[in-house]
């Protein structure tokens, strides 16, 4: 196979710190490849090289066997190199047709509109992928899925030949990423090169040809995509073995902390009832729409219960009032920590200190001493990597930013804390430090709750599991019993 | 039917209608013609005004400078002409006072595409600065002779006639510019890649940087278009009211946004039709001029512009919520 794009000794240096050191590596036509590594490996500064957005120290690169000087957003574009963020940068306000045909008329500089030539471009589009949506439906109203193949159809229609996927499975259900491959595949036997990179990359090896894994502005390693696994693959990135040793057994007189009992909510789950003890940390998985989510919710009082009772310590806990189940010493990690659980613009030290205002607030008035302090510490403890207290917290990795929501509820000394998929969006060695944390945290006595459907997470950090299917728990297993294909199809039959 | 009524300019359209029945209800002598002629002449600039504002929300920005625009506009205008070129037809008047408007268009250009200052900001502070420059420095006394060309559009009327009841109605010439204004405008947000920019940097700026669209560029157009369209207003509204008058038409931005808001138009950009905001400066007009008719005092104008604001963009977003919150 022909090489579409070939790429050596690409240099990059910012401010003397070396994002990019002499890297190299190819993309024959119709060829995918997956680009692994941890965040701050040089992936993103490697992306905007090839879309010609950021230019580097030293290069050599080249389309179709032509050597390319210096690259430039247009020139990257006509060669057929097209770029598909994470947020797929599409226009919410806009048709699907408009979406998918904005960029191939503006390369073809085009200055009339003419809506009928937007249908017919996204009309070849999409049947290049074999999807049918409305073209005249708004993006704003399409799911994530949807987004993410308009945005593919738009590189289509633009003529691409290399598509390049920034995290294109993060935000994806499981059978939305065996819709993406299906997609993939199509391509790839038309011709166009696609690149993937991400930090979780074991779901699309299977549509890959080749692997390169970069760590610190290197590459460490490159081969056939047989050859790799999802263990090799973090083995590669983060240079060190993570895997997880599984959690040990639990005390048999640890008391139980947190009793659940008949928790009902019409049309999300019947009769729910566990007891989770000290030093517990209890799983629970269900595909989505089994009613997990609404579950962890209502443990919280996010969502209201028609029925069944909570007691903590023995003391009933208010159903459907987080307030009150913050004082009663429940604390939540939201799945979405963006949107649910941080001040995305505020300092790190004031998204920790918001959740102990009570504490340090006596007489109507903030002791701020020794609310930063306390911030601080907790920081410290969970090792956040911060430039500084007072940076935003947006500014964080998302390891790091779900730390600060941990060190939040920390730092109210809960018994119980509800953990809403802790490590969806974190990279692959900030994860295993997480479950280092829960596991450390389960030793000291409190109650943890993990709600996931990450089931290596699940099997390396719980002592039990609970499954949960149309809304009641079907099976409660050790995870010693069981392993990841087991539990697939446990969750899925 | 209930996702019909989610549209703001079928909700605007319907108040619009149960005013019109209810004033004539209460006086027969509503629905007429010299009714209507009132209506169109009293709505022709704060349309041209309307439009721009429309245009500026879709981008994603706001400009609450182009009453100041407009005021600094007319005067200059008047004066300058007066002074230096009364020969100039009625027509050139209009030219200069867009080409006036489009360069104070060009300072808010300059500020927001620029310098990416915030657009509330700039046009806040030009607002002040335009029309403290002109009571300063150009003059803040009536000019009451107007420049022969100017006059001359004044007394432009497209149609005259008399009722059966001997009522005169008239409507206005400037009735065609304001017509000339919606169908360019209209066709450059619907035909040309540069209107489709418009809504797409109005809908996402990151999105439209990164798929090459000049963002400045179309940024630095809206602003001086929509300084051109005040300009053009500003022209036409002395011309029409037969004096320039510095302490005119500042004061009245905020129910031109308001009518454009209530056409449907949303502060955070990119959403915004013609017609909605068409219908939205009917029905304000409509209030300003006719609340009387149905025997509301016209004290409680600014009241119920202020509820129709809440309803008109309040029961859109409201159900808006309340279909979030029943989906999972």
């Amino acid at each position: 196979m022909a090489d579409f794009i070939t790429l050596s000794g690409v240099t990059k240096t910012y401010a003397g710190i070396t994002a990019l050191d002499d890297v190299g590596f190819s993309i024959g036509a119709g060829e995918a490849v997956c680009l692994a590594g941890e965040n701050g490996s040089g992936k993103s500064t490697l992306i905007k090289i090839l879309a010609g957005v950021e230019q580097p120290d030293r290069a050599e690169i080249t389309f179709n066997g032509a050597r390319q000087g210096v690259l430039t957003p247009r020139l990257s574009a006509d060669a057929g190199v097209m770029v598909i963020f994470q947020d797929f940068s599409l226009f919410p306000n806009l048709t699907v047709a408009e979406n998918i045909a904005f960029s191939a008329e503006l390369g073809a500089h085009r200055r009339i509109h003419s809506a009928a030539r937007s249908r017919t471009i996204a009309r070849a589009a999409l049947e290049r992928v074999g999807v049918m949506l409305d073209p005249e439906a708004r993006v704003e109203t399409l799911s994530v899925a949807h987004k993410q193949l308009v945005a593919i159809c738009r590189a289509l229609a633009r003529d691409a030949r290399l598509i390049i996927m920034d995290e294109p499975t993060t935000a994806l259900t499981d059978r939305e990423v065996r819709g993406l491959l299906g997609i993939i595949r199509r391509l790839k036997a038309d011709g166009v090169a696609v690149l993937f990179v991400s930090h979780k990359l074991a779901e699309v090896l299977e549509v890959c040809e080749k692997v390169v894994v970069l760590r610190n502005g290197a590459k460490v390693v490159e081969g056939p995509a047989r050859d790799f696994d999802a263990a090799s693959l973090t083995r590669h990135m983060t240079g060190r073995d993570v895997g997880d040793a599984p959690a040990g057994a639990l005390a048999s007189d640890a008391p139980v902390l947190m009793q659940v009992r008949g928790l009902s909510r019409a049309g999300a789950f019947h009769d729910i009832g566990f007891d989770l003890r000290a030093g517990e940390v209890l799983g629970i998985s269900g595909l989505l729409g089994s009613g997990r989510t609404a579950l962890a919710k209502a443990l919280f009082g996010l969502v209201g219960a028609d029925a069944g009772t909570i007691t903590l310590g023995g003391a009933p806990v208010p159903l459907g009032d987080p307030l009150a189940a913050a004082r009663a010493g429940i604390g939540y990690v939201p799945e979405d920590r963006l949107t649910e659980g941080l001040f995305l613009t505020q300092s790190i030290s004031r998204n920790v200190g918001v959740g102990r205002l009570d504490a340090h607030g006596g007489g109507g008035m903030l002791d701020l001493t020794a609310l930063w302090a306390e911030a601080s510490d907790w920081l410290a403890r969970l090792r956040v990597k911060a430039p500084s207290v007072e940076a935003p917290v947006r500014a964080l990795s998302g390891g790091n930013q779900q730390r600060v929501v941990l060190a939040r509820w920390l730092a109210r000394a809960p018994r119980v804390l509800v953990l809403n998929g802790p490590s969806v969006g974190v990279d692959v060695g900030s994860k295993a430090e997480i479950h280092d944390i829960i596991r450390d945290l389960a030793r000291q006595g409190l109650g943890v709750v993990v709600i996931s459907d990450d089931l290596p997470e699940l099997i390396g950090t719980c002592h039990r599991l609970l499954v949960m299917k149309d809304g009641t728990v079907t099976e409660m297993l050790a995870p010693t019993d069981t392993d990841e294909t087991d539990l697939a199809h446990r969750l899925a039959s | 039917m209930a996702r019909l009524l989610a549209r703001n300019e079928v909700l605007v359209a319907l108040v619009i209608v149960a005013f019109c029945i209810l004033a004539s209800l209460s006086d027969p002598r509503f629905l007429s013609l010299p009714t209507l002629t009132d209506l169109l002449r009293s709505s022709i600039v704060m349309t041209i005004f309307a439009v721009g504002a429309m245009l500026v929300l879709i981008s994603g920005g706001i400009d609450v400078s182009f009453t100041a625009v407009a005021a600094f506009t007319m005067y200059v205008t008047a004066m300058v002409l007066n002074a230096a070129m009364p020969w100039m037809p009625w027509w050139g008047a209009l030219l200069i006072g867009s080409a006036v408007g489009a360069g104070l268009g060009a300072v808010n250009a300059v500020l927001i595409a620029g310098f990416g200052l915030p657009t509330l900001i700039v046009t806040l502070g030009t607002l002040s600065v335009f029309r403290g420059f002109m009571l300063t420095f150009v003059g803040s006394r009536q000019i009451t002779t107007l420049p022969p060309g100017m006059r001359e559009f004044g007394r432009m009327m497209m149609l005259r006639g008399t009722n059966a009841d001997g009522s005169f109605y008239s409507l206005h010439g400037a009735f065609l510019i304001t017509v000339a204004v919606v169908v360019v405008t209209w066709a450059i947000l619907q035909k040309t890649m540069l209107g489709r920019a418009i809504f797409a940097i109005g809908g996402s700026v990151e999105s439209a940087r990164r798929i090459g669209i000049n963002v400045r560029g179309v940024q630095a157009f809206v602003y001086i278009y929509v300084g051109a369209l005040a300009g053009l207003a500003g022209t036409v509204h002395a011309s029409m009211a037969r004096v320039a008058n510095p302490f005119d038409l500042v004061g009245s931005e905020l129910s031109v946004i308001a009518a454009v808001v209530l056409g449907g138009a949303r502060l955070a950009g990119g959403y915004g039709t013609l017609t909605g905001t068409l219908l939205g400066v009917a029905l304000i007009v409509l209030v300003q001029n006719s609340l009387i008719v149905i025997g509301i005092p016209n004290t409680w104008q600014s009241v119920t512009v202020g509820l129709l604001i809440l309803l008109g963009t309040g029961l859109p977003a409201w159900q808006a919520q309340r279909h979030a919150a029943r989906a999972p």
